[in-house]
């Protein structure tokens, strides 16, 4: 065969073969679909066996490949968003090589982004961080992220705040942490947990963190106050038509001055429903609250 | 001594005359595409699956180099004929196995070592193009000098594969030395598993004997650190001697069986 005519063959084979898989792919898109959603080995172990020396690598195969299968599934607008090989792929990655943090501390994010941008499966993120606690005991920051998880996605203000407890209790911890999980336990309404912890905080070296527990103090007091304060306004409401205020209870005699909080700004009291708030022109605005959804 | 050191040199032209430096351009474009591509394909991980795919790909390639050409060392002298004429020479027969060992093991050493040289270079670069702020959160440094630990143990690891190799080759066919010593590979990567055998099985002779091969087969998975390393975990100096020890006592088992087999081979 002369050069032209193999080089004209040679072209034709492929041109005939890329239009044969066009078809077949057109034809048979959901079969394929359902093959590169398979996951043939589960268990990391044996996985971990068949790799010999290479698990590190098979590591690295398993978390491109939990993050394709991420992105596929959050991206795609024919496909069900499904994730269901999410865990599995996690799982095999973290055990192939169990000082993957990024997996861990990423694959955590995509298990606990509720639907339909990701499985929704706190649950399984906090078991993965588990893992990877186990795995290195003394890594801050998947204690961290389990108190992250707890914050948002299960609000679970408490829990959050016992997991920032225990990452700053690690090597390494940054400074943050600790006040994290008393503004945590403040927001959680948990204030005797939370004065002692910010109490603590207000021995530290740092200015910074001084100055943040004193804040936080001041805004536990305010809190405490306006919970003694709010029976008594509801107990003496003004006289119909009247809006509520602090001077109506001044001169009813109930309260003897305007009360103030630790920064010397009055209490806002809600003229209709007689709410007592913290000023927003207070320094110790905005107080801490519940994340919002 | 000069007569290893010639026939050591011979295999290493030959080495280089059968085009084995190829796998060093194969290695060096595989680790510079891979750099360019992972970045797109994972989540901020990139210098760590380059680092897991250098020290791999250096492992697969002396591998494969160590078992193709240390299986023909011998076996293609025999077969070529070409064993009469060396060994008219002044040449004794374990001068000439020891010799034969030495080139392929210089060869491994010269691949390994581009090998090294062209991961630092692909780290050093990414290293240079990563942002600060992104480089805190690696588990190690992007060129790592605590890499060279991983690579020193994979090269003495390959240089026991090499005396598995002729070892096999001094009385065996190539196909069979390949398979044998492929064989051994997988076993010895296994081989810890031996250790703890008796908590698999409760019969005692099978535990005791599970325990006398575990100490008899070659413990490959203990040149194994490339995890250790690659996230920053120190590898002791002490652990890198005591496996070093034990590779040369081994590969010196090796070799004298080997020479001892080969010295009463009858060519006729």
């Amino acid at each position: 065969m002369k050069l032209p005519a193999a080089i004209a063959t040679i072209a034709a084979c492929l041109a005939a073969a890329i239009g044969i898989q066009l078809v077949r792919d057109r034809a048979y898109a959901e079969r394929t679909r359902e093959t590169e959603r398979m996951l043939y080995v589960r268990s990391g172990s044996a996985v971990r066996r068949l790799t010999l020396d290479f698990d590190a690598l098979a590591a690295d195969v398993y978390w491109i490949r939990a993050i394709q299968h991420y992105g596929g599934d959050r991206l795609s607008r024919t496909r069900q968003r499904r994730y269901e090989l999410l865990q599995p792929l996690l799982d095999l990655t973290t055990t192939l090589d169990p000082h993957f943090t990024i997996a861990y501390r990423f694959g955590a994010i995509f298990l606990s982004e509720p639907p339909p941008g990701g499985p929704g499966r706190p649950d399984q993120a906090i078991a993965l961080l588990n893992k990877g606690i186990a795995a290195q005991p003394d890594k801050w920051q998947y204690f961290h992220d389990i108190a992250f998880v707890y914050y948002w996605r299960l609000r679970d203000l408490t829990a959050a705040a016992d997991w920032f407890h225990r990452a700053a209790a690690q090597p390494n911890a940054p400074n943050w942490l600790e006040p994290l999980a008393a503004g945590m336990l403040t927001a959680g309404n948990d204030r005797a947990s939370a004065r002692m912890l910010w109490t603590e905080i207000l021995k530290s070296d740092e200015k910074w963190l001084r100055d943040s527990a004193a804040r936080s103090l001041r805004q536990i007091d305010a809190l405490d106050l306006i919970d003694q304060l709010q029976p008594y306004v509801h107990k003496f409401p003004p006289p119909k038509g009247e809006a509520y205020s602090w001077d109506w209870l001044v001169r009813k005699r109930v309260l003897k001055v305007v009360p103030y909080d630790g920064t010397g700004t009055p209490l806002d009291i809600d003229p209709g429903s007689g709410t007592v708030t913290v000023s927003k022109s207070s320094p110790l605005w905005p107080m801490p609250s519940l994340p919002s959804s | 001594m000069r007569t290893i050191s010639c026939i050591a040199l011979s295999v290493f032209r030959e080495s280089v005359r059968d085009r084995v430096p190829y796998n060093l351009v194969i290695f060096a474009v595989l680790l510079i595409a891979s750099s360019f591509f992972i970045g797109q394909l994972t989540a901020g991980q990139d210098v760590k699956i380059i680092k897991d795919l250098g020290l791999a790909a250096t492992s697969v390639f002396g591998l494969f180099i160590a078992i193709f050409i240390g299986i023909g060392l011998v076996s293609k002298e025999v077969e070529r004929k070409s064993i009469y004429a060396l060994l008219a020479k002044p040449i004794s027969r374990p001068q000439l196995v020891l010799g034969k060992y030495a080139g392929l093991v210089l060869t491994l050493a010269v691949n390994v070592g581009v090998m090294t040289i062209a991961l630092y270079a692909v780290l050093a670069y990414m290293t240079w193009m990563t942002p600060a702020a992104i480089k805190t959160s690696w588990d190690a440094p992007g060129v790592d000098p605590a890499m060279l630990s991983a690579l020193f143990l994979i090269f003495i690891e390959l240089t026991l594969i090499t005396a598995v190799a002729l070892f096999f080759s001094t009385f065996s066919t190539p196909i069979l030395s390949a398979a044998l010593t492929f064989g051994l590979y997988i076993v010895g990567h296994f081989n810890a598993d031996l250790r703890n055998f008796e908590q698999v099985v409760q019969s005692k002779p099978v535990a005791w004997l599970a325990r006398v091969l575990y100490h008899i087969l070659p413990d490959l998975s203990a040149f194994d650190v490339k995890t250790q390393v690659v996230h920053g975990f120190s590898v002791g100096g002490g652990y890198l001697a005591l496996q070093t020890a034990y590779g040369a006592v081994y590969i010196t088992l090796l070799l004298s069986i080997a020479t001892l087999i080969f010295s009463r081979r009858d060519f006729k």
